[in-house]
């Protein structure tokens, strides 16, 4: 008499083991399109007299890559920048300067670092912020004074507190990505 | 989640080598970025076709989302608004009693004033806005101050035309696709208007600052005029802004002039209305006589 097994024991988070698989297209065209998608925040129907919200495209790319090494290959500042760079008001080629530097920057600090707790990630991630939100005011070719530094302070705060948002943001995305959706044979 | 480890292998030449040209085509990203940086920082139109191509192409999703805007402020504010609304429904309703007083001046004014016009056959020529749209968005996480529009060129709409709420100046269209524009508003640092006093002709400059005030800075320094509430209009001055159009409200009086609040908040605004360029020939003379400058008001 064969035992029933655990109807549950085929299966996992991602769905069925058998006769499923992962599709190529999810897994690795996910982060790009969420970050392409948030590159477009821009047109929301928020009309900020001052600068406000966070860069929410950035965000996801530090959440991406400080969660999922090695998903986005280091070029990708590249095309991720110059589509922000369409949308966001910045002078064209300030986000692909600063995505690509980013890029390179967390590669660098990966070899030093390879295991970290979700606080370093935050810890990093809030350092990287500070510098884009600075270097793109300093690049945006605005007029700057103190003031100009001091209306950065809010939206610094406001993405520091929107990263731990955004990285579960794309823990979801990630649980979305390697979903078994391919059917094989 | 560690990196996976194929630079430590010293075996897998392949990967190696793949590291190494990632990091080529990483550089290289950086080093298109900065040039293109460069480029768009010393033409700022050169690459603006571009753009517009792109805010073309997702123009028809602003357009859904900007229906939905009417009325309500940035998300702070609409969020703020829920508080207070007691002690904040008294003050509006003294607002209004005051305000009902101050129409029945404005309409006697308007009376004499059109009296006053007839009597000497003065005719004020009304311009016709050029089309009428919606503000779409904004780039409201740059230190630059845009917002999109949803009608471009082939509504009519050009490059430095002013655009207009019923509630006060917006600001100029920078750069226009075919069915969107890009507008430079206010409070843009780069944004400069002549403005004047309403009540008298203390002429001045208001130019944006980060935080979404106005700096209004005296042309004719020397004892400061200016009082809170002051409200100043465009002069004119300089062909682009029709003048008579509010601007700001002064908030703090300065040494040098004054920090004003915009009056057309354009996150309440709906419909904006763009305008021709008011004296064109004037505009032509000043780019002349300058220079093609890139964001001259």
């Amino acid at each position: 008499m064969i035992e029933q097994i655990n109807p549950r024991a085929r299966r996992d988070a991602f769905g069925s083991k058998i006769n499923r698989d992962h599709s190529p297209l999810l897994a690795f065209g996910v982060p790009w399109a969420s970050i392409l998608l948030a590159s477009l925040t821009p047109l929301l129907p928020v009309i900020a007299p001052a600068p406000v919200l966070p860069p929410f495209a950035y965000l996801l790319l530090l959440a991406w890559r400080l969660m999922r090494p090695g998903l986005l290959p280091l070029w990708s500042g590249l095309p991720l920048g110059a589509f922000d760079d369409l949308y966001s008001g910045q002078p064209f080629g300030s986000g692909i300067l600063l995505f690509s530097l980013t890029m390179m920057g967390i590669e660098l600090l990966d070899m030093r670092f390879p295991w970290r707790s979700f606080w370093q990630d935050w810890i990093i991630a809030t350092g990287l912020m500070a510098a884009y939100l600075v270097l793109a005011a300093i690049l945006s070719g605005a007029r700057l004074d103190r003031m100009e530094l001091v209306s950065l302070a809010p939206q610094l705060l406001l993405a520091i507190v929107a990263y731990p948002v955004i990285a579960r943001i794309v823990s979801l995305l990630d649980r979305l990505r390697l979903l078994r959706v391919r059917r094989l044979g | 989640m560690a990196p996976p480890n194929i630079r430590s292998s010293s075996s897998n030449r392949k990967a190696q080598l793949s590291v190494f040209t990632g990091y080529v085509f990483a550089a290289a990203g950086a080093a298109i970025g900065a040039a293109l940086l460069i480029i768009s920082l010393w033409q700022p139109q050169a690459l603006s076709g571009l753009r517009s191509v792109a805010t073309d192409a997702s123009a028809p999703v602003g357009k859904a989302g900007a229906g939905a805007r009417v009325g309500s402020m940035n998300i702070f504010q609409a969020i703020a608004g829920y508080y207070r609304a007691g002690s904040k429904n008294a003050e509006l309703e003294q607002e209004v009693r005051i305000a009902r007083v101050r129409l029945a001046e404005a309409a006697a004014l308007k009376r004499e004033n059109d009296r006053l016009k007839a009597a000497i056959g003065l005719r004020e020529a009304d311009p016709r806005p050029v089309a009428i749209g919606r503000l779409i968005g904004s780039t409201s996480s740059s230190a630059r101050r845009f917002a999109y529009l949803s009608v471009g060129r082939s509504d009519g709409v050009l490059p430095e035309m002013p655009v207009i709420s019923p509630m006060g100046l917006v600001g100029r269209v920078l750069e226009a696709g075919q069915g969107s524009a890009r507008v430079m508003l206010l409070t843009d640092s780069e944004s400069m208007v002549p403005v004047r006093r309403s009540t008298d002709d203390v002429v001045a400059f208001a130019q944006g600052q980060a935080d979404g005030t106005l700096r209004i800075r005296l042309i004719n320094l020397g004892i400061n005029p200016l009082k809170k509430g002051d409200v100043f209009v465009t002069s004119g001055a300089g062909g682009v802004f029709p003048p008579n159009i509010a601007v700001a409200v002064v908030d703090t009086v300065t040494k040098d002039g004054a920090v004003a609040r915009m009056l057309s908040n354009p996150a309440a605004t709906d419909y904006v209305a763009v305008d021709p360029v008011w004296k064109p020939e004037a505009v032509r003379m000043v780019d002349v006589q300058a220079g093609p400058a890139k964001d001259k008001p």
